[in-house]
């Protein structure tokens, strides 16, 4: 059995009488990468947000490497971190100075051998001493995949890390993750609408609709066992009639 | 409480000023031009009044010490505001950072900013205009020291409210010293004040530090008690403003709030 980096257990968030997320259970092991998949608005990022400790569940437990986020906040999130496109790292400060702020904050040894580790891996070289304002957005995103395995983190989330990357730098990207993820036996939870990705990188997908996990499984064999001719197919059937499909 | 997470929040604030002249300028700008004018305006006025009393302690040192607080005030919230400007409190506080660390770090972060702009003020006016720190004697350290602890409480819960009612509020930051200033006993003692303004200023730790600095120049008799008080009254500030600061967090963990921060205001 594949040791548990993340244990999601029941977790459920309301606002006001909405049902954001709905009794979600799953886990994520060592060495895996578990798509979480669904329309917008079926809770991915808010369960993702629960997973990081900015936004409190209205019940169920989250447990990373064992830690409660809930009563052991900082310990959990020492070995966690993530890249999303809505939170960038301060423009205003130089890509060294971000990262080496950040390596602070998650106490990382040796910082600066650390950092030029990390802009070699991710061609940022060059950039080093240039705000990270200015960059463009992907040079932004490959920032942001520096920061969140700056702490060779035990459990990695990536909300949609690749949408504003071509298609050769996004490949780039998941095969340096993959790499990351493989070497270091880390845990990702990887958001993503873009199915061909999906199929790349993940080991496994869940699909999230109405705050609910739909499916479960292998995304090279879950679109034949419900009818589907692809993972795209799926997601459309997921999207529009998720009742239609069984819940695992 | 390990202390690199405080330090990181501080080494974040070094590279700001580092890397801007225009966040460095204000630290010494407006404290000099305040410094400058007050320091001329007490010229003239030792011109005019009758002979044997010096406006510059009085006035020139209610200044300098007013605008220091001020600045230790606007340190803290500007340290804040940073990170709101940046759309950073995501980074921050999904990572293992806690409150007090945060906290921490801003206040660390003031304190250099305060002492450049204290020794500014000091420079010139001793400089330019003749003030002389002895006539304080050695109650002046614990005169800023009262004054820097109001003014750490006063950033904490400023920036408390910046958090609650999102970025727009950030108005209400700026004119809060001149909001408590007349109350605050800066240039006249307190009983000059309207009986209903009095308690309100005796609520504040300042009114004590400006009291006793016109005691001390006039040669009349400072209570040890009042200091007492000021200082109970300052570290008590801190500790509700450092309440409030958490519950404001927790709030906006709870409501979901924090992590919309970035993307909207909420007031």
């Amino acid at each position: 059995m594949i040791p548990k980096v993340l244990s999601v257990d029941r977790l459920r968030r309301l606002y006001g009488d909405t049902v954001a997320v709905d009794g979600v259970s799953f886990e994520v092991g060592q060495g895996e990468i578990v798509g979480l998949l669904g329309p917008n608005g079926a809770g991915k990022t808010t369960t993702i947000n629960m997973i990081l400790g900015v936004l409190e569940a209205t019940s169920g437990t989250i447990r990373i490497e064992g830690a409660d986020i809930a009563t052991s906040r900082s310990r959990a999130l020492e070995r966690t971190n993530f890249a999303a496109v809505y939170a960038p790292l301060p423009g205003n400060l130089t890509v060294y100075q971000n990262l080496r702020v950040f390596g602070l904050m998650y106490r990382v040894e040796n910082i600066p051998a650390r950092i030029d580790a990390l802009l070699d891996q991710f061609d940022l070289k060059g950039l080093r001493h240039v705000k990270c304002g200015v960059l463009s957005s992907g040079e932004q995103t490959r920032v942001g995949l520096a920061k969140a395995m700056i702490n060779r983190p035990r459990l990695l989330l990536l909300d949609e890390p690749t949408a504003s990357l071509d298609p050769s730098a996004a490949r780039d990207i998941r095969t340096q993750v993959r790499e990351f993820v493989s070497r270091d036996k880390v845990g990702a939870l990887w958001t993503t609408h873009n199915m061909y990705e999906v199929a790349d990188v993940c080991d496994r997908v869940l699909f999230l609709s109405r705050g609910r996990i739909l499916l479960d499984g292998d995304p090279g064999s879950l679109p034949r066992e419900h009818g589907k001719e692809s993972l795209e197919e799926l997601f459309i059937a997921v999207a529009r009639e998720p009742l239609t499909l069984k819940r695992t | 409480m390990p202390f690199h997470r405080t330090a990181a929040i501080v080494l974040r604030q070094y590279y700001l000023l580092r890397g801007s002249p225009v966040r460095v300028l204000p630290i010494f700008a407006w404290v000099a031009i305040d410094i400058v004018l007050w320091g001329f305006i007490t010229r003239y006025l030792n011109t005019i009044a009758s002979p044997g009393f010096d406006f510059v302690p009085v006035l020139l040192g209610a200044v300098l010490f007013w605008d220091f607080f001020t600045r230790v005030m606007h340190g803290v919230t500007m340290a804040f505001l940073e990170d709101v400007w940046s759309r950073n409190f995501l980074n921050l506080f999904a990572s293992p950072l806690s409150i007090r660390e945060y906290v921490g770090g801003l206040v660390l972060s003031c304190v250099a900013t305060s002492v450049l702009g204290l020794l500014t003020m000091v420079v010139l006016a001793t400089t330019a205009f003749g003030l002389s720190f002895f006539a304080y004697g050695v109650m002046l350290v614990p005169f800023l020291l009262v004054l820097f602890l109001f003014g750490i409480a006063l950033g904490i819960f400023a920036s408390a409210l910046v958090l609650r009612f999102g970025p727009a509020s950030e108005w209400i930051v700026w004119p809060v010293p001149a909001f408590l200033s007349p109350f605050a006993a800066i240039f006249y003692p307190v009983a000059t004040l309207p009986r209903w303004m009095q308690p309100v200023s005796y609520l504040l730790p300042p009114s004590y530090v400006f009291e006793g600095m016109r005691a001390i120049v006039s040669g009349g008799a400072y209570r040890g008690s009042a200091l007492l008080v000021s200082a109970f009254l300052a570290a008590l500030y801190i500790l509700l403003a450092s309440w409030y600061f958490t519950r404001v967090h927790r709030h906006a963990v709870r409501t979901g709030l924090l992590a919309r921060y970035n993307a909207e205001s909420t007031a």
